[in-house]
């Protein structure tokens, strides 16, 4: 079984890194301008289908850019909107749990009050309502989620808190005469980090999964960026003639959000960081 | 227990009200509604009229107290787009939507129960990975990918099931596949640890020392207890389900609550994307709240909290 999970998170090490990978060197990687239309060459077939054409290896789309291309660059946008979404996303939530944590009484019901409320705020449809309302671009889309999906770091960050409060150093530490900001900056902060770690996998899978569904819905990245969820939502209309067209994309998507996902379960066993689920 | 009911019905009002003062705020976010709802051909005078005709001129607080105050009674006033009252709309549509979502979490639950105990009862073996794996693979599927793989599986290449519109049975099929996935992977590990908690309790121990054939002990025993937390979490499944319904009514053009809030985003039809908004989450508030208290009455040491 040992085996076995090292092998989830060696499969997941290596698609986030690959993504990560892709992201990074995209125009070193990409082998055409994947804005480059050529309505000659529409929707020309993958390497695995008959009649495709060696030089695009994943085919071409609806106008005739280069499919490969365009998923390449899609790996630095969702990898982008993951990682932004939730350094934003975790600034807050932290902010907020280790606050109710740490205080308790009347300034923690406050903060579960905060967290009741976002909790009962539908999450997909007042991200799309936000992002119709400003405009899309990728930085409201990237803010719209951050300021939505803290609330898993918010909760784990106040258990965890109130677990590390009442822990000798800590109270070693009160008794050291250290100030209250030295204590959570210094005592409690990173004794929390570990399960916070594992719920920024979580909700960095989340957020590329949320980003595609707003750019299906066509209120996400705005074309002509190949987001993975825009060249799905694209791809749609053909699907019936060739399904490929929402193959490559999808499956991509599955398994990147798979690889994070694998990440952070290995990174639970391996931190011990059970309370996260 | 009737304080822990006064506090925690207090709470949801409370909660309510903030998103009712939300829900007004969101749709102040463009700046000047008047201009929005006018267009972008609209003269100076047109604005201006439309600015009076839905009473945009008024200030705010008073705009907010005047709509809060019709909302809280049920009336969202008309939808610009639809030329009907929002309530009428919402009356119209709910029943699919509630329909997709009782489907979906039937769905989960007879999927998730039955591979959770499977497990648990298998824990730590080959079986427990491979369900885990499948509830892995559940969290990862992008739903409106998944819609469309099976629209062109069972639709297309099958033929079996309608791929879009709202007229049958049939037509929720497909639907309440793809939402049951969200709650799947949830529910699936609740059942799997809280039976492997009861299955190594005292009375199991006592039920195997009496003799009692294995699948007495797992379904009347165990299973019992294991079952109160994932009913409860079933109640917030679902309410979290109803809001993720815009995604998969979009793709499959089901005509409910979520195609409405989809058309009314897009047609920037602000009266009823806020009656949507203020409407799933007071199904959430509701069914957490059911939930909890449930869970109080069953089980005192939680009231103490």
């Amino acid at each position: 079984m040992r085996a076995l999970r090292n092998a989830g998170l060696a499969f997941g090490a290596l698609v986030v890194g690959s993504v990560l990978f892709c992201a990074v060197f995209a125009e070193l990687l990409m082998p055409h301008d994947p804005f480059a239309q050529d309505l000659t060459r529409r929707l020309l077939p993958p390497f695995w289908l008959e009649g495709h054409d060696p030089a695009h290896l994943l085919g071409t789309d609806q106008l005739g850019r280069d499919y490969l291309s365009r998923l390449i660059l899609g790996a630095r946008i969702s990898m982008l909107i993951g990682i932004t979404a939730v350094i934003v996303s975790g600034v807050i939530g932290i902010t907020i749990g280790v606050v109710g944590g740490f205080f308790g009484g009347r300034v923690d019901d406050v903060v579960m009050f905060i967290i009741t409320t976002r909790l009962a705020i539908p999450l997909i449809l007042v991200a799309l309502a936000v992002v119709s309302l400003i405009g899309s671009s990728l930085t409201v889309v990237v803010l719209t989620l951050g300021l939505l999906l803290w609330d898993r770091f918010a909760v784990v960050a106040r258990t965890t808190t109130m677990q590390v409060r009442t822990l000798d150093y800590v109270s070693a530490a009160w008794a050291a005469g250290c100030s209250r900001a030295w204590i959570l900056g210094r005592e409690v902060l990173p004794n929390i980090l570990s399960p916070l770690a594992v719920v920024a996998t979580l909700e960095m899978a989340l957020a590329i999964l949320l980003e595609a569904v707003l750019s299906f819905l066509g209120l996400g990245v705005p074309p002509p960026l190949p987001s993975w969820g825009l060249m799905i939502s694209e791809g749609k209309e053909y699907m019936f003639f060739d399904p490929w067209v929402i193959f490559v994309p999808g499956i991509t998507l599955f398994v990147l959000v798979m690889g994070i996902n694998l990440l952070g379960d290995g990174l639970r066993d391996m931190v011990g960081a059970s309370q996260v689920r | 227990m009737l304080l822990f009911l006064f506090r925690r019905t207090a709470l949801a009002v409370l909660v309510a009200l903030t998103v009712l003062t939300f829900a007004f705020v969101l749709t102040r976010l463009a700046g000047d509604l008047a201009i929005v709802i006018a267009g972008p051909e609209a003269r100076a005078e047109d604005v201006e009229a439309i600015r009076r005709a839905y009473g945009l001129d008024r200030p705010v607080v008073i705009q907010f107290f005047d709509w809060a105050w019709r909302a809280a009674t049920g009336d969202f006033g008309e939808s610009f787009f639809f030329r009907e009252r929002v309530s009428t709309l919402i009356r119209q549509r709910l029943p699919v939507t509630l329909t997709l979502g009782v489907v979906g979490i039937g769905i989960a639950l007879v999927v998730a129960i039955p591979l959770g105990i499977l497990a648990a009862l298998h824990e730590n073996t080959w079986i427990d990975r491979a369900v885990g794996l499948v509830a892995m693979v559940g969290q990862a599927l992008p739903s409106f990918w998944l819609a469309l793989l099976l629209m062109l599986f069972f639709g297309l290449q099958l033929g079996w099931l309608p791929i879009s519109g709202t007229g049958s049975w049939e037509h929720y099929v497909m639907p309440g596949i793809v939402l049951s996935f969200s709650a799947i992977p949830a529910l699936m590990r609740l059942t799997r640890a809280g039976m492997i908690d009861a299955m190594s309790s005292d009375y199991i121990r006592t039920a195997r020392a009496k003799g009692l054939s294995r699948s007495s002990i797992v379904l009347k025993h165990a299973l019992r207890n294991a079952a109160m937390p994932v009913v409860s979490i079933s109640a917030v499944q679902l309410g979290f389900m109803l809001g993720g319904s815009i995604v998969i009514e979009t793709v499959f053009a089901l005509h409910g609550i979520g195609f409405l809030a989809w058309e009314s985003i897009s047609k920037n039809d602000f009266p009823t994307v806020q009656a949507v908004v203020l409407l799933f989450a007071v199904i959430y508030i509701v069914l957490t709240l059911i939930a909890d208290v449930a869970n109080a009455v069953l089980d005192p040491r939680l009231r103490a909290s």
